[in-house]
């Protein structure tokens, strides 16, 4: 049995506003075993951003973690100091954020900005040998060494997203979250991006988060999905049960939205609108739009459960 | 036929002459028909930098070209009057990519839509305009209590985008050119608005010009397909046949490194590349010389024309020499659906040796 890297019990984050509060993030469960590649998909909105921003403790007020354990390395990550936390992100868990590409410092070169994060860490070691370790890096993403001495700005978008994957992983982190990592990228490109994290994901021996919103990135990165409706997990199976055999309506009929290459046929969106976060309905969140939704359903909140083995779902018809 | 709206022969450079090094050149020698009789839904579909933008800036003439001519209804962009200007802008509606530029921030949002309401009298009193523009809101997926009355820094990148969209389809031109009209949209409500389009095409008989990166979903709503591939046009034709079967080998990268939302995994080969390092200068041949798997010779002299390989198919690739070329401004006699004279066989066969 692989052992869990990261366990994540009722998570639940709100966003205080003088409307109301935003169940950004509602009862949230899952682990992550060592070596696996877990997906969150979603719809803007769903949650998942959230989600990831709650493990790594960047959520800022008006947010707030308002209840939940995140077990890593038998350490409840929401009891620890902040100088402890600090240690933990880079180090253990390590983040490629949204738009990280465009956030990399305009003014500094790429070995300086991932010198950066190894000095503040504590790495005490001589300029060459620094040096010499950045190089590692840009050769363990597929970048040439005279990126080093480069300004952001003078990379393709795909060259500064590897950049941003070096920087994340310079401290070899047991779990690796990439939140949207390609979206502003050419698919070409994207692909080259997702197999460079691939490899030093094999390379570390470590776990990713892959959150996204293209469903075809996930079904052709990861093992399992989790899927995310409204600020819930509302399904959670292997990634090819996802795509042959889901579970949650909700699921089927996002799949069902998708075009394909395969053959031309009827676009098939999903009618209405998301819930307002701050406003949610009684009962399941989606039974609005739900072709199959029954009076429990607008009622009673479904619960998870373990529909197949290793598949779950939070849905009153299962 | 009349043609609605033409591009002949256009070109774009930017900065410098023709000769200056310097200069990039956008968009070259791009030849396009959209006939007014018979509504049309054409995708171009490119990666960034392969010059879609700069197409449909110049197909609005928003944008002079540098060479060639960009015609509406046999008139030329560059000497119309204004009167024609009017009615072109009314016949010929955008829906940009880039939510955030097309808005006057000091606006609300309502400004862009009831300006079109009054300016071409697509209602009679206030009311009636206010119905209007929430009918058409709706019919993109935004609340209009949630939309109207705001100004477009308090609306997300998605929202803006459907509003311009609801904008369009407000009008009811003779010609949408959508650039990325749903690229920051949710999939479930991509497929709503996409469908919105579709629907415009068939009960109005608006033609649509559908500019994207998106190859599924252009798959899905055009008729006739044009790949872009640094300027130039690399494969032009039926869609079920550039798609299904693409010759370019830039189609077929492009094609194999699409991730498919399918439980197959169709990324299974991983890419060949070197590292990544500062961009070598261009040649002068073929746009995709220096990544091309099947580079030769000719490849590195010149620019390959567009070889007619199927009734409904052209390619400029020296690999298909052996077919015959087409003439530039003759691009659209590869399209399905075009009332062209060349020999004739059934659609999609291969035309004989």
């Amino acid at each position: 049995m692989t052992a869990d890297v990261l366990r994540v019990h009722g998570l639940v984050v709100h966003y205080h506003t003088p409307l109301g509060a935003v169940k950004a993030a509602d009862n949230v469960s899952f682990s992550l075993k060592a070596g696996e590649r877990l997906g969150f998909a979603g719809e803007s909105g769903s949650g998942k951003s959230t989600m990831v921003l709650a493990i790594l403790r960047m959520i800022k007020s008006p947010g707030r973690i308002e209840a939940g354990e995140i077990w890593l390395d038998d350490r409840n990550l929401l009891t620890l100091s902040e100088e402890e936390m600090r240690q933990v992100r880079l180090a253990r868990i390590a983040m490629i954020p949204q738009g990280s590409m465009n956030s990399l410092n305009p003014v500094m070169r790429v070995k300086q900005q991932i010198a950066d994060a190894l000095v503040d860490h504590g790495t005490r070691l001589p300029k060459r040998q620094v040096e010499e370790r950045v190089r590692g890096l840009l050769q363990s993403v597929g970048l040439q060494p005279e990126v080093a001495s480069m300004f952001p700005h003078e990379l393709s978008g795909g060259m500064k997203q590897r950049a941003c994957i070096a920087i994340a992983i310079s401290l070899r982190p047991k779990v690796i979250i990439a939140d949207e990592p390609t979206s502003a990228l050419d698919v070409v490109v994207q692909k080259q991006v997702m197999e460079t994290l691939a490899r030093v994901q094999r390379e570390l021996d470590a776990s990713v988060i892959l959150v996204g919103h293209d469903m075809g990135l996930v079904a052709q990165f990861v093992d399992r999905v989790g899927v995310m409706y409204a600020g819930r997990l509302v399904e959670l199976s292997p990634v090819r049960d996802i795509f042959t055999k889901s579970l949650h309506p909700y699921t089927q009929m996002l799949i069902a939205s998708l075009p394909s290459l395969d053959q031309k046929g009827a676009f098939q969106g999903i009618p209405g609108l998301p819930p307002l976060l701050r406003d949610l309905p009684p009962g399941c969140a989606f039974h609005p739009r739900c072709p199959h939704a029954v009076d429990r359903c607008r009622m009673e909140e479904p619960g998870s459960r373990e529909v197949r083995p290793n598949s779950w779902a939070a849905c009153h018809l299962l | 036929m009349t043609t609605l709206l033409e591009a002949r022969g256009v070109s774009k450079i930017f900065g410098g002459g023709v000769f200056d090094r310097s200069s990039t050149v956008a968009l070259e020698d791009f030849s396009m028909a959209i006939d007014s009789g018979r509504p049309s839904i054409t995708a171009v579909v490119g990666e960034s930098g392969s010059g879609k933008t700069t197409l449909a800036r110049l197909l609005l003439g928003l944008v002079t070209p540098t060479r060639g001519q960009v015609l509406y209804q046999g008139q030329d962009l560059q000497a119309m009057a204004h009167g024609d200007w009017r009615a072109f802008r009314r016949d010929v509606q955008v829906i940009f990519q880039d939510p955030y530029e097309v808005y006057n921030p000091f606006y609300r949002v309502d400004h862009v839509l009831s300006t079109p309401v009054a300016k071409f009298r697509l209602a009679s009193t206030r009311a009636e305009a206010r119905g209007v523009i929430e009918e058409a809101l709706k019919a993109v997926g935004l609340r209009p209590e949630e939309t109207l009355g705001r100004f477009p820094h308090q609306l997300s990148g998605g929202q803006r985008q459907r509003v311009m969209v609801a904008r369009a389809l407000l009008l009811k031109p003779r010609l949408i050119l959508a650039d990325e009209p749903v690229s920051m949209v949710d999939a479930s409500l991509r497929a709503t608005i996409l469908s919105s389009l579709r629907t415009m095409n068939v009960e109005r008989g608006i033609s649509i010009i559908y500019i994207t990166h998106d190859l599924a979903t252009a798959y899905q709503i055009s008729e006739n397909l044009v790949v872009l591939y640094r300027g130039s046009v690399a494969e032009v034709g039926d869609v079920e046949l550039v798609v299904k079967r693409p010759s370019h080998p830039y189609t077929q990268l492009l094609i194999s490194s699409i991730p498919l939302a399918s439980a197959e995994r169709s990324w299974a080969t991983e890419s060949a590349g070197a590292p990544a390092g500062p961009q070598a200068p261009s040649n002068a041949g073929c746009r995709f010389a220096d990544r091309c798997p099947s580079v030769m010779g000719p490849c590195l002299q010149a620019p390959p024309p567009l070889f007619q390989t199927d009734r409904h198919r052209a390619v400029a690739c020296y690999l298909y020499q052996s077919a015959p070329a087409l003439a530039g401004d003759k691009m659209g006699n590869a399209f399905a659906g075009s009332a062209s004279r060349a020999p004739g066989n059934s659609a999609g066969a291969p035309m004989a040796p």
